[in-house]
């Protein structure tokens, strides 16, 4: 409860510390990827399934929203279907993907990830191509979002039931079974359980959430190209995750926020920014191999007992 | 074939498994009442675990029939057949050792249930679940101790814990993988002590070592020898068999 408020009030003071509008776009990005790595880290850190093929999830719904609204369509309708659409091409790919397990399941996801990617970079006609499509910020019950404020707003409140629904997930049965299922499958199946489809739901839920982060990107960028859905970017959501570390909620968030700020932050000011991505990640897995976050929690457990007790007099 | 003979509650029948060119189940038959308790011997490498996990679904048979009280279960998956009566323990601890032993258990509790499918809500705070958890636990003599963590348990609370997690689904059929397997002589008092309380309308089929406690918890036995059934009878004639001697107890 006391983290729920403190996150809220986090959330909701950044408009009001960070200075101009550029770093309220850096931030409203981050929560952006930092939704689509939590939606990652179902899959990765509770499933125990790497995917490198998340950022179908963040793409085919933007797509999706992009040409429904270029249409005529309403923000709100088009983005209950573009979630719809994402989640569905999910629970397609689910059942493709949790054919194999470990490598195996990584390449399908890679290989399916590729397939949506060259479909967007290639039907012209529907994606417009390399040239990819415009949007806008959405007006949602007659509310016009276009300031990036009142914009930003939209999204923490967004980020913030995410935030909420993510938080419950760890230590609800389903997480249990989960995590139950990504340690022990055979004891589980002998325990009842249906392994397959514990895994195929966690794929699913991973996917409508990417497909969430996906609606707010188009939002906040106003554009989609296939760029989006590129290797480069499922590798660089894997990143996060692991750098942060998998399997927490901290984790994943403190990911996006670091890699992001290198990405939109440090790169004006260091030309070789990728080099210092780089350098950082080697850093954090020789130095933390869990992540950033349970690697400092670890350090901090450790270190309390080694305090220097008071000497009695 | 002949007709089905009632009350069996495990029955199987002409059961094959090869792994390449090796049978490592060659036409096993076995009948086990409701309630009976069920020994296998037979040296090491005859089996007796291709057996289970024949009659779990861990492994495919290539031939045979395996019923549950008159319904087959070859042929359906793991969860099903746990669902039907089902229950099995390993040799090699099977257990999720940063949890609580309530929470172990309670992961088989809520196996066969629909409960697992929720996203919202604290497991660890269903008392419901909590409240079998904790019986399953005082089953094996672990009452109370449903918040102690596994990594911190002793080797024979954790052999004791496998038990309850295999009682926690409700098994009409229990088969127990060596339950006494790396266990010091007081802690195979407690475990055997342990057998000897589980409900007598579980049938239990058992693979042990100890010779002593295993002869004196089974009411028939049944000695395989690479993948087949040599013979099978009470505790008195299996001891007296010459074959017994030759192939087990040694020359």
């Amino acid at each position: 409860m006391k983290t729920a408020v403190v996150v809220a009030v986090g959330l909701l003071a950044v408009p009001f510390v960070l200075p101009g509008t550029f770093y309220l776009a850096v931030a409203s990005h981050i929560v952006v990827f930092a939704l689509l790595a939590l939606s990652l880290n179902i899959l990765i850190g509770y499933g125990g399934m790497t995917s490198l093929g998340h950022a179908v999830y963040l793409g085919v719904p933007a797509y999706a929203y992009a040409v429904l609204t270029a249409d005529g369509m309403g923000a709100g309708l088009a983005a209950m279907l573009a979630v719809v659409l994402g989640t569905g091409l999910a629970a397609v790919f689910g059942v493709l993907a949790l054919r194999a397990s470990g490598l195996g399941f990584l390449m399908i996801t890679l290989a399916l990830g590729q397939i949506v990617w060259g479909l967007s970079y290639r039907w012209v006609g529907l994606t417009g191509g390399d040239n990819g499509l415009r949007s806008s910020r959405p007006v949602l019950f007659g509310v016009d979002f276009a300031d990036p404020v009142r914009f930003y707003f939209l999204l923490a409140g967004l980020f913030g039931v995410a935030l909420l629904c993510l938080s419950q997930l760890a230590g609800s049965p389903f997480g249990v079974c989960l995590r139950g299922a990504r340690d022990q499958p055979r004891r589980m199946r002998m325990l009842g359980h249906h392994v397959w489809l514990i895994r195929y739901a966690a794929f699913v839920l991973a996917g409508f959430w990417g497909s969430v982060a996906g609606v707010l990107y188009v939002w906040d960028y106003g554009f989609i190209s296939p760029q989006t859905m590129s290797l480069q970017q499922s590798a660089e959501v894997l990143l996060m995750v692991v750098l942060g570390g998998a399997g927490t909620l901290a984790g994943p968030v403190a990911g996006a926020v670091i890699i992001m700020l290198v990405k939109t932050v440090v790169s004006s000011y260091v030309d070789r920014w990728a080099s210092l991505l780089g350098l950082i990640f080697i850093v954090v897995v020789m130095v933390l191999p869990q992540g950033l976050i349970p690697g400092l929690l670890g350090l901090r457990a450790r270190a309390a007992p080694m305090r220097p007790t008071p000497v009695r007099p | 074939m002949p007709a089905l003979q009632p009350g069996a509650a495990l029955e199987i029948t002409g059961l094959q498994k090869r792994f390449g060119g090796v049978a490592a189940t060659r036409d096993v038959c076995l009948r086990v009442m409701p309630g009976e308790r069920r020994l296998l011997i037979g040296p090491n490498g005859a089996g007796k675990t291709t057996l289970f996990n024949l009659i779990t679904g861990d492994l495919t048979a290539n031939a045979g029939s395996v019923k549950l009280f008159g319904e087959e279960l070859l042929g359906r998956p793991v969860r099903a057949r746990v669902r039907m009566g089902l229950g099995r323990t390993y040799q090699i601890l099977t257990l999720f050792p940063d949890e609580t032993f309530a929470h172990n258990v309670a992961l088989a509790v809520i196996g066969p249930s629909g409960l697992g499918w929720r996203v919202w809500g604290r497991f660890a705070q269903r008392a419901d679940v909590r409240a079998q958890a904790d019986a399953a636990l005082a089953q094996v003599g672990l009452a109370g101790l449903g918040d102690r963590t596994v990594s911190h348990a002793s080797y024979g609370e954790r052999r004791r814990l496998e038990l309850a997690m295999a009682l926690a689904t409700r098994p009409r059929v229990l088969l127990l993988d060596e339950p006494l397997a790396g266990l010091s002589a007081p802690e195979r008092e407690t475990v055997s002590a342990v057998l000897d309380a589980l409900p007598p309308d579980i049938a239990i089929v058992l693979i042990e070592h100890d010779m002593d406690m295993a002869l004196a918890f089974a009411d028939r036995i049944t000695l395989l020898n690479f993948g087949g059934v040599v013979l099978e009878g009470t505790r008195a004639e299996v001891i007296a068999d010459p074959r017994t001697r030759e192939v087990y107890l040694g020359e």
